[in-house]
């Protein structure tokens, strides 16, 4: 049983807890209807600002000739084949960079050079060799995301403690142990992080990808409704980009928790 | 084995590191011979290259010259300065890291590193992670990750040293006593003369860098106990004072 100090303590942990979560609710909810209230007695050009309003209608007309889903699934289909690719191809190269010291060193300047380079002006590049479609913003995903996960991922396994390294030589272990019984699960928490980033990275990637060529997606959506001047369009696009991300942001946060058990 | 046979030859060990502005002369004509079931301390002022000795008879690091003999499938078992559990294992898990490694995981082997665990207390423990442990308790499971693979000569490089006073005496006191239980040699590496004194039955004394063997000394306490026990004896100061002046710490 708790003192009843504790549990003043536990009840007051509580109560700020809901006082956070209703004032972040309370600041969207006042956005939308300031929003629609500047809308509705035109204090904002509806045609450049949409409105609430109109979202909700483009959301629901989208929905009816069954595009909605469509687009959506077209992008988060591009966003997963791209963040699995550049992920595991990432940690892969950043093990290998880890196993061959030679090699990280030939590779430092010219992985230097990509990470700094604008990877969206590989864009006519890519689009030359791998063709206008579905690929070219695969690609072009991958290589915003890929090299970054390379330069973290290495750097957080080559500053792994080197205490616990020299412990299981001392056991005699061999580099491939060394490598699964200590670098990758006293690097979990990096590993998740880098997911994190590279969830961001690779919609930047999909969605630069899908302006530059694309039939279907939300950055589709977006491209098409600005060569319109749909701006309802675009609204609606971000919007559902916004609502994506996060929910796919917070499935990586729910697979941390579940592995942490 | 027979009691006093020599199991371990060291000769003429030297040892030189090199960096890009100069190289430093670590370890130079280090000699000693290791007994079975022998406790060998090695004190020095610190960073004389004490540790390296380790290294180098563990096979973590080679000499630049001079030979090691030892009898046929001598087994090293080093517990480092750090206790160096794995945060993500469980105490059982950090105990048995070595079987792993080396493919040991057998019955015998299992059972002996359970009955370790039961034997020094940490029974309780064994599902908990090293988080959940006193400083004391994390070198306790690491001499047991270090006993584990059941080497013959214990290599121990300051094993106490990030321990607090009271805990360090009373955890010398511990692995003294399983070192002893299990039977095995062992080189202890330290630079407190106390430590090596009361634990030990020769020291050996290495001069600043690079290191060469001072002084050995026998060291011969009448009624001789525990650690803590040994401490207390007119013979622990005699030695002390005698080590002390030898290494020649100036104030």
């Amino acid at each position: 049983m708790y003192s009843l100090e504790h549990k003043k303590y536990l009840k007051k942990i509580r109560r700020n807890s809901i006082l956070v979560h209703l004032t972040q609710i309370l600041i969207i909810a006042l956005f939308i209807f300031i929003w629609q209230f500047a809308a509705n007695n035109e204090w904002i050009n509806t045609f450049i600002y949409s409105s609430p309003k109109s979202i909700l209608e483009t959301i629901i007309d989208l929905y009816k000739d069954g595009s909605l889903f469509h687009h959506i699934w077209v992008t988060f289909y591009e966003v997963i084949i791209s963040f699995i690719l550049g992920t595991v191809i990432g940690i892969v190269v950043a093990s290998i960079l880890w196993r061959f010291k030679f090699l990280a060193r030939v590779l430092d300047p010219y992985l230097t050079i990509l990470n700094s380079l604008p990877k969206v002006s590989l864009g006519p590049v890519i689009i030359i060799i791998a063709g206008a479609g579905v690929k070219s913003i695969i690609l072009m995903a991958l290589f915003i995301s890929v090299i970054v996960t390379i330069i973290n991922v290495h750097q957080a396994f080559i500053s792994t403690d080197s205490n616990k390294i020299k412990l299981l030589e001392s056991f005699r272990a061999s580099k491939c142990q060394i490598f699964f019984k200590l670098i990758i699960p006293s690097n979990f928490q990096n590993i998740i992080s880098t997911f994190k980033v590279n969830l961001g990275l690779v919609f930047i990637g999909v969605i630069m990808g899908e302006f530059l060529v694309s039939k279907a997606g939300v950055g589709y959506l977006i491209m098409y409704g600005s060569q319109v001047f749909n701006l309802n369009l675009v609204m609606t696009g971000i919007i559902i980009l916004a609502v994506m991300a996060s929910l796919m942001y917070y499935l990586i946060v729910f697979i941390e928790k579940r592995c942490e058990k | 084995m027979l009691k006093d046979k020599v199991i371990l030859k060291i000769r003429d060990i030297r040892k030189i590191y090199h960096t890009k502005e100069k190289e430093i002369l670590a370890v130079d004509n280090f000699s000693f011979d290791l007994k079975q079931g022998e406790f060998v301390a090695i004190v020095g002022p610190s960073g004389c290259g004490k540790s390296t000795i380790l290294s180098i008879l563990c096979g973590l690091e080679d000499a630049s010259s001079g030979t090691i003999n030892k009898v046929d499938n001598l087994k090293f078992g080093y517990m480092l300065q750090s206790d160096n559990l794995f945060e993500w294992r469980t105490i059982y898990k950090n105990c048995i890291l070595g079987l792993e490694i080396q493919n040991l995981k057998d019955k015998e082997h299992i059972k002996y590193v359970n009955s370790l665990i039961k034997t020094y207390g940490l029974l309780e423990f064994k599902d908990a992670y090293p988080s959940n442990l006193s400083g004391g308790m994390r070198q306790r499971v690491s001499l047991i990750r270090t006993l584990a693979t059941k080497p013959d000569v214990l290599l121990l490089d300051e094993p106490f040293s990030a321990l607090d006073q009271e805990t360090r005496l009373a955890v010398s006191d511990d692995v003294y006593r399983i070192i002893k239980k299990e039977n095995k040699s062992a080189i202890m590496v330290t630079h407190d003369i106390g430590e090596a004194v009361s634990m030990a039955d020769r020291v050996i004394v290495l001069s600043d860098r690079p290191s060469e063997v001072k002084n050995i000394y026998e060291i011969k306490i009448k009624n001789r106990k525990n650690p803590i026990e040994n401490r207390k004896t007119k013979e622990f100061s005699d030695y002390y004072d005698l080590i002390w002046k030898d290494i020649g710490y100036h104030v």
